[in-house]
């Protein structure tokens, strides 16, 4: 095996399933739940698994089903979609600065795949020399959106035993993945410091009304603060 | 809706998506940031993961619930725990889903 001309393209998928597993096992439930509830929204199952292959954006993909259900324009839709995933802007220049370098088509092709998940884990490897590992990076990424594709798959066929999901608690399978997701950022007290403004301020816009915006405008509020608080009163 | 029109919704929704993914990593990569925007890029992912969980945690149909009866936030803690300690996304999901799912057996919250 050890002259297999193959050997170091077998070790770079373990190398990638090792650090992707963990995300794929994350979007199996998760897809699960996106597939039954666009079913019972009254999705196609082709427009169902294209929005995942397409779009490739969990939160917003369940959103969007309960938009569709609830009988919502296309206008609306869209634009609610580009205001939850606008929070990709800023993981996507968080990132930018390790992909110097990088062909014009390569970043064109990773961004594509740029998911929380994705950056959660990228963000983690680019420091300690990651985004050098082309392979290993576009690896991760399509075996994660895999996962997700695979996830809803399974969803869109279960979808039509499952009528109501409460009982399995698939409505669950989200805020889930987001507290694991928010354990994995608590770097220090600034980040628990962000984490806590960013929860209190949407909270309290989401109480007064405010819907489609309140989660951008506490993001950036909290990570100002953080910033703030870090650089100049902490310091 | 018709299908027809879900799919050109998709399209869009593709799009809106993909634009704010890849802008900056095109643009901003050739330039070096400020340590300051560095660090406040830093604190984005533990600010925007709090603002999307929060209010599913804290409110019920629009209204702050503390109540025992609110299992999504009771069901956090533990997740929670599980998620600092071990560090897995499937471990902590399918005990979410596995507490929520026993709560509304048993207690029929």
């Amino acid at each position: 095996m050890e002259h297999s001309p193959h050997a170091s393209q077998k070790s770079l998928w373990l190398r990638s399933l090792a650090i992707v597993s963990p995300i794929i096992l994350g979007y199996i439930p998760v897809g699960f739940a996106y597939g039954v509830l666009a079913k019972s929204q009254g999705l196609s199952a082709f427009n169902t698994v294209a929005m995942s292959v397409l779009v490739f954006a969990g939160s917003s993909q369940l959103i969007a089903v309960s938009l569709f259900g609830a009988g919502a324009s296309a206008a609306s839709i869209i634009l609610t979609t580009f205001v939850v995933n606008l929070r990709h802007l800023l993981m996507s220049a968080s990132l930018s600065p390790f992909l110097r370098g990088w062909k014009k088509s390569e970043i064109t092709f990773f961004s594509f795949e740029l998911t929380d998940e994705s950056f959660a884990a990228h963000s983690a490897r680019f420091p300690e020399g990651g985004a050098n590992d082309k392979a290993e990076t576009f690896c991760v990424n399509v075996m994660a959106q895999a996962g997700w594709v695979c996830g809803t798959v399974l969803g869109v066929l279960a979808g039509e035993a499952i009528t109501d999901v409460r009982p399995i608690a698939l409505d669950y399978a989200l805020p889930a993945m987001f507290i694991a997701l928010l354990a994995g950022q608590l770097k220090g007290k600034t980040h628990v410091f962000a984490a806590l403004v960013a929860g209190a301020v949407s909270t309290g816009l989401s109480l007064a009304g405010v819907d489609q915006w309140g989660v951008i405008i506490a993001t950036v509020t909290a990570a100002l603060a953080a910033t703030v608080w870090k650089e100049w009163i902490s310091a | 809706m018709d299908q027809r029109l879900i799919f050109f919704v998709i399209v869009g929704m593709m799009a809106v998506t993909y634009l704010p993914r890849l802008l900056p990593a095109l643009f901003l990569s050739s330039r070096s940031l400020s340590p300051v925007i560095v660090r406040f890029l830093g604190y984005v992912p533990a600010a925007v993961l709090s603002a999307m969980l929060f209010p599913s945690l804290l409110l019920r149909e629009g209204r702050p619930d503390l109540s025992l009866d609110n299992l999504f936030l009771w069901a956090a803690i533990p997740c929670f725990l599980l998620a600092i300690r071990t560090r897995s996304m499937f471990g902590a999901v399918a005990l979410g889903m596995g507490l929520v799912a026993a709560g509304r057996y048993f207690l029929g919250a």
